[in-house]
């Protein structure tokens, strides 16, 4: 693999995966102006969506987390919510990790760039990321994302529904597009039939964010094979 | 402090951790091989369930709904081997399309 999957997947270059990654900031910008929208229309004020979408930079654990709120939840309720949603990161981080480099801080920093479409888009090969790539792609969405939600916040009421211009087709599309290439070999597609369908068996019984979790088990085919 | 700003720094700290988690442990290390073949099925078990709860995901339910549309010109688009933008937005064009005519 190595060079050729990185030819095939666009360069390892920082610039490579900002590329890579315009469209999904496009469409990222617009979701985090709908958050933006949402969280002011749900009575959080304008700071705190901008701080959460800087920290906790994750559109479905933030849109989870004001639903709970705007529903009367409670503020334990709304973070067991956001960090279940999150919680993907803890295997998707791990399998990216051994690319980071340097100081235990500076990876530290790194890895907050890690989001599902950076993530994927570093992917160059069956195992194989790109650090350079994750992190220009990481930048790119974090800035379209805060800018999505400050101009979500200021102009609440101006922005349309991102689902009526079909945004949310958009990633699972993006998704299967960059899970092509992943499963040439029977194992990887095998994990990848495994992966899914745990995840949808577990939609209707489990709290929103566990399936993609528990389907991360299904990598457990690699023991056996 | 409100609950609005506990809500934003708990689930804040929270992710730093788990996105850390990886890089921090795992970082500039080899990892041991049958390691390595599990850890590579990870990328693919992981999109494929982005693709079936994002293409079927709704509130604890299943729905079917015009995103299969969009899921459909992204599979022409792909064996057309048509780049990943024309990929991406024709499967919302698709959507929107199929959502303003149904």
């Amino acid at each position: 693999m190595g060079r050729a999957g990185v030819e095939q997947a666009g360069g390892d270059r920082f610039r490579d995966g900002a590329r890579a990654i315009l469209p999904y900031a496009i469409a990222g910008s617009t979701f985090g102006a709908s958050f933006g929208v949402l969280a002011k229309v749900a009575g959080m004020g304008s700071l705190a969506p901008i701080v959460m979408s800087a920290t906790t930079f994750g559109g479905s654990a933030q849109y989870a987390a004001i639903s709970v709120l705007d529903d009367g939840g409670g503020a334990a309720a709304a973070i067991a919510a956001a960090v279940l949603l999150n919680a993907r990161y803890a295997p998707i981080s791990i399998s990216v990790g051994p690319v980071f480099e340097g100081p235990a801080w500076r990876r530290f920093l790194e890895a907050q760039l890690i989001v599902d479409e950076s993530w994927a888009i570093s992917a160059v090969g069956p195992g194989e990321f790109s650090r350079r790539r994750l992190i220009g792609a990481g930048l790119v969405l974090y800035v379209a994302w805060i800018g999505g939600t400050t101009v979500g916040v200021v102009g609440a009421g101006l922005i349309g529904d991102p689902e009526r211009l079909g945004l949310d087709a958009a990633f699972p599309a993006l998704f299967l597009a960059l899970l092509v290439p992943q499963v040439r070999e029977r194992r990887a597609l095998a994990a990848a039939l495994a992966g899914a369908a745990i995840a949808l068996a577990l939609v209707p019984f489990a709290a929103p964010g566990i399936p993609i979790v528990v389907a991360s088990a299904a990598c457990l085919i690699g023991l056996r094979w | 402090m409100s609950t609005v700003w506990t809500v934003v720094a708990v689930a804040g700290a929270a992710t730093f951790a788990l996105k850390a988690v990886g890089p921090v442990l795992l970082g500039g290390r080899e990892l041991p091989a049958p390691v390595i073949g599990v850890a590579s099925l990870l990328t693919p078990a992981l999109l494929a369930a982005l693709v079936a709860t994002q293409l079927f995901g709704g509130d604890r339910e299943l729905v079917l709904d015009e995103r299969l549309v969009g899921l459909a010109a992204a599979v022409v688009a792909l064996v057309l081997r048509a780049p990943i933008l024309v990929v991406v937005v024709g499967a919302a064009a698709a959507t929107a399309i199929a959502r303003g005519l149904l």
